[in-house]
């Protein structure tokens, strides 16, 4: 467009070719060629997702890997941690600050562990997600894939670490008198509505963090006070029981996403945690969370496909 | 080389008045203390975002290239060359502008998806699923890209994190993963300088190969005999604009002579 093309490109010596009246815009249309970088149609985009669903695999499990490679005790520490955050909170708030009033201690202490664990998940999907994007701007712009894969990657490198987690709260279910019954199969169908949740979270944060690193900074404020609103170390009804309010204040707060899926998994796994503790319908507020975050995630994080790693 | 298409010339990649603005948090006023960046939240509203600063990196670069050229990009450091290659890889979006494309051009590099932590082998897996290929394609051509980047000569290697390699270990390893892939529209960038006298010979055979199978290479390389060798065109950037446009030896030429060399 500027003059500066001019000195050289005529040097190019095509002949006159029909094409030359064409604008690039038009010469382009004639040839098929499209946009590069343009976002594709959703339903395209699921299908390029799907086809990268090894790299995102492949991908988090990698991350998970490369997270310990260069402890002594290597992958141990995959179990070694939670067990050691689950010591720590058990030491703090059942021992110190006596929080588990209105349960015994069988079930307090697999209440808290299960509790700790599960509202980690959805904290480390939401802090990975906040930095998927715009702590990998490298790969972004080196290489061409549909960018909803680092959040999913990172919410699935999560999961996995989770299940590592998963093999200390099963023993310390069965060391506190919890034995293995048909009920544990429910923590299954939880999980997998709660990972759905985490990946729309994922997907939300990751969309607003390639615009706003500074959420980074901004995330583990929001988490905590989300975490001590939603009953992990305590049970909201019995908090709640002595204070003058309505019940629907209960429900509300029961019905916080990372409270049902404690809640939920709690239910599953513990023997003296029975459905008087859940809130009414909670399965289906667990659905209608999953679904709603799920879906609405992924759309908002495709709305914006085509700008991210924009320096 | 380029006589037999002139006629029925089909263009690859249409650049169509590009222009690439990159934004840098915290690079305004050339402070970066506290208050700085608070004095800059409190004058929001004039114009631009504060304390984000503008990189005019590419402006206003128009061009067509057609099946079966090879073109060298040149430039001194920073006029553009690498951001123009990656918006026409569809990686950078432009500020204003459109690049259009013959299917999905790439950028040769896989740096980026690589983890210094796991062994040369997973980088292998992992690199090649980064760039698209099936787990089947990695299968076949895994042992050719490992004997490529002769990773494994001075004993097993491929099976030890990367952070062990020599750098000259870790860049043959990162070109032979990103050689291993088909290309429609290949960009290199840079790419002939790794590694040993040995490699470098090996992998200038590799990109000759590519090209072949390749409709349209791009080449960024400081090495005018690279570029020589290779390409057929030559675009000459500077300051993010397109100075000159033509065939290989008469832009070099200008290109020396404004170099002093």
């Amino acid at each position: 467009m500027s003059d500066t093309t001019h000195d050289g490109a005529v040097a190019t010596s095509a002949p006159p070719s029909p094409d030359d009246g064409l604008t690039p815009a038009e010469l382009a249309a004639k040839y098929g060629l499209s946009v590069s970088g343009a976002r594709p149609g959703l339903i395209e985009y699921v299908r390029q997702l799907w086809g990268r669903r090894h790299f995102i695999l492949a991908f988090s499990q990698a991350k998970l890997t490369a997270q310990y490679s260069q402890a002594k005790l290597g992958q141990l520490w995959q179990v070694a941690t939670p067990l050691l955050n689950a010591l720590v909170y058990f030491l703090i708030f059942g021992l110190i600050l006596e929080a588990d009033r209105g349960m015994a201690r069988e079930v307090y202490v697999p209440f808290l562990v299960t509790g700790v664990f599960v509202f980690t998940f959805t904290q480390s999907s939401v802090m990975a997600g906040v930095r998927s994007i715009s702590g990998n701007l490298g790969l972004v712009r080196a290489l061409h894939f549909p960018r909803a894969s680092l959040p999913i990657s990172f919410a699935l490198q999560q999961l996995q670490q989770l299940l590592f987690s998963m093999i200390v709260l099963l023993v310390v279910a069965v060391a506190f008198g919890s034995y293995p019954s048909l009920s544990w199969l429910l923590v299954l169908p939880a999980l997998a509505l709660q990972f759905v949740f985490n990946i729309g979270l994922a997907l939300i944060m990751a969309r607003l963090g390639s615009k706003t690193p500074d959420l980074a900074q901004l995330m583990p404020f929001v988490m905590r006070t989300w975490m001590y609103a939603s009953g992990v170390m305590f049970s909201i009804p019995a908090m709640l029981a002595d204070k003058d309010l309505p019940g629907w204040v209960t429900d509300v707060l029961q019905w916080n996403p990372a409270a049902v899926y404690m809640d939920l998994i709690r239910f599953g796994l513990i023997d003296g945690y029975g459905s008087g503790n859940l809130p009414p319908h909670v399965w289906a507020v667990g659905l209608g969370w999953a679904l709603l975050v799920g879906a609405a995630g992924f759309v908002y994080f495709w709305k914006a496909e085509e700008r991210y790693g924009r320096g | 080389m380029a006589d037999d298409n002139t006629q029925g010339r089909i263009p690859t990649v249409i650049a169509d008045d590009v222009h690439i603005v990159y934004r840098v948090n915290g690079g305004a006023g050339g402070r970066g203390s506290a208050t700085a960046a608070l004095s800059r939240i409190m004058k929001r509203g004039k114009g631009d975002a504060p304390g984000v600063r503008k990189v005019h990196a590419v402006r206003g670069v128009s061009f067509t290239s057609y099946r079966g050229e090879a073109i060298g990009l040149i430039g001194t450091n920073g006029s553009g060359k690498s951001t123009l290659l990656r918006a026409i890889a569809g990686l950078l979006p432009t500020e204003q502008g459109k690049v259009y494309t013959d299917g999905q051009p790439s950028l040769l590099g896989v740096n980026a998806a690589l983890m210094n932590d796991l062994t040369g082998e997973r980088n292998v897996i992992l690199g090649g699923l980064a760039m698209g290929m099936t787990r089947e394609q990695i299968r076949d051509r895994y042992q050719s890209i490992v004997d490529f980047s002769g990773i494994n000569e001075k004993g097993d290697f491929i099976t030890l994190p990367m952070r062990t390699y020599s750098s000259g270990m870790a860049a043959r390893l990162r070109f032979s993963i990103a050689a291993a892939k088909d290309h429609d529209v290949l960009m290199i960038d840079e790419a002939l300088a790794t590694g040993d006298r040995k490699f470098q010979i090996r992998s200038e055979q590799r990109i000759r190969e590519l090209r072949k199978e390749a409709g349209t290479v791009f080449l960024v390389s400081h090495s005018n005999k690279s570029i020589r060798d290779t390409c057929d065109r030559v675009l000459w950037l500077e300051k993010g604009e397109l100075l000159m446009d033509g065939p290989t030896d008469e832009v070099l030429k200008a290109y020396e002579k404004e170099t002093g060399r």
